[in-house]
């Protein structure tokens, strides 16, 4: 209170000062009130109050008509008052769940750690960035018994903390799938069961599921209604769709996937993203497939991490650093 | 003085004659320009309310006196359909964001105590109380 005290005697003196002189220094100095009168929460109506007082006390035969409007202006200000206290409250709680999301977003940090295997002669690049605080893109590296290893490449429509929540359901399912070389679709067909048991009928996600056996060069997959992902061909420099049919997870209770494989040659690549990938825009265009994998292409020779980080990069700055949906990328390069 | 004294709100013009006696007696009391203008716009609100929601009600005022402290104290009385979320209408900005006013958030900011009581189909109570502070 003491501070406040302070700040309406000053405000009387200066008042009268720049009434007097008109000087710059006196509205430096109204300046500064303003300002602790915000800190000090001071509501406007109290203020315009505080100037009629001290116009009264200054200049007492301050004509009645002209004390009337400020009376007026006084009953104005009562609901800006209510308005900006009302803002400085929303703002707290702003901040509140803002540290709130935060705290959600470690742990899904945490909960969704996982880490790239160490292949011999398979080179593999990983980028998987959030649009917002919190990530509805979902991949995950699963090692198997030999030297095979599966990767999950997961999106949930919809981004942010719905997305978020249905992104650990994921990851449980999928800790809870059998150790053993499950075969994609199978994988598949479980987790399309567990998320139509407890997800809402408005959310859906969409899975690819690769199984890389490298005694064989054999890539094996299936997919629930993903992105299609890409195999570069290194001898011809093309790259071929890896055309998948398979419905997305979650819409009826009892689904078969079908599963696909193919051979992969030295220097050749696999390309798994999410929508967030080729639904980049520049301005209000979606850019086309051909320019994500021209984008890849131009990066080719680089070792497969740079390569991904690289591409993120190109694709951030094209959106003017403004993600729009989630962007999960992952290049697999054997190169032996 | 009679210690209570109610207006009936049925028509927008009841509105003005609450906030017109609920000022007078504010002044009456003590209370300064600045309060009395928050409890005019306090008034407001809780008749509009009743305007706007509830079609008729009455807004009632009665001076307290309590352990030495004087105050305004504001009833608002509707048999209209009630209010079935209370703590939803209590929320910041759930009001305002209609562009309904202050709502009752706002009233709440504008006086020392409020309390309400509402049943669905039965209609809705709020008292408010401001509190004339003793010079320093």
């Amino acid at each position: 209170m003491a501070t406040i005290d302070t700040d309406i005697r000053h405000y009387r003196q200066l008042l009268k000062h720049y009434i007097e002189i008109r000087d710059e220094e006196s509205l430096y100095g109204a300046e500064q009130i303003s300002k602790a009168f915000i800190k000090n929460n001071v509501p406007p109506e109290e203020i315009i109050n505080l100037h009629i007082q001290s116009l009264s006390e200054l200049y007492p035969d301050i004509p009645e008509h002209f004390q009337h409007s400020m009376n007026f202006l006084l009953e104005i200000m009562i609901s800006y008052g209510v308005a900006h206290q009302e803002n400085h409250s929303l703002r707290e709680q702003q901040s509140e769940l803002m540290s709130e999301i935060a705290v959600a977003s470690n742990m899904q940090d945490t909960l969704l750690t996982t880490t790239k295997p160490d292949v011999a002669g398979l080179d593999i690049g990983v980028v998987s960035v959030p649009a917002h605080q919190m990530s509805g893109d979902y991949y995950h590296f699963l090692t198997g018994e030999d030297d095979s290893f599966g990767i999950a490449v997961a999106d949930v429509i919809g981004k942010g903390i719905p997305a978020a929540l249905c992104m650990s359901m994921i990851k449980y399912s999928m800790d809870s799938l059998p150790k053993a070389n499950v075969s994609p679709k199978t994988i598949l067909k479980n987790l399309n069961r567990v998320v139509e048991r407890n997800v809402d009928a408005s959310m859906f996600i969409t899975m690819f599921y690769a199984q890389y056996l490298p005694s064989e060069s054999k890539i094996c997959y299936a997919s629930a209604g993903h992105e299609p992902g890409f195999h570069y061909h290194a001898e011809t420099e093309t790259f071929e769709e890896m055309k998948t049919k398979g419905l997305v997870l979650g819409v009826s209770p009892d689904v078969d996937y079908w599963e696909y494989e193919r051979t992969i040659q030295k220097g050749d690549m696999v390309i798994l993203l999410t929508d967030g990938v080729t639904e980049c825009r520049q301005g209000d265009r979606f850019i086309e497939t051909e320019e994500v994998l021209e984008v890849i292409a131009q990066y080719a020779d680089l070792p497969a991490q740079e390569m991904v980080n690289k591409a993120y990069k190109h694709f951030e700055r094209m959106q003017d650093f403004q993600l729009r949906d989630d962007f999960t990328l992952i290049v697999l390069r054997k190169e032996v | 003085m009679d210690p209570t004294f109610c207006v009936t709100i049925e028509q927008e013009w009841d509105i003005v004659k609450a906030r017109q006696l609920g000022r007078d007696r504010a002044r009456d009391i003590g209370f300064g320009t600045v309060d009395q203008a928050r409890i005019a716009t306090a008034i407001s609100e809780l008749a509009r309310n009743i305007y706007l929601y509830a079609g008729s009600g009455k807004i009632c005022f009665e001076v307290v006196e309590e352990m030495g402290q004087n105050g305004l104290g504001v009833r608002s009385l509707d048999t209209g359909p009630g209010i079935k979320n209370i703590s939803q209408v209590m929320e910041d900005g759930y009001s305002t964001s209609g562009g309904l006013g202050a709502g009752l958030p706002g009233v709440k900011r504008l006086v020392d105590q409020f309390d309400i009581q509402s049943e669905e189909g039965q209609g809705t109570e709020i008292r408010v109380m401001k509190w004339l502070r003793k010079l320093r």
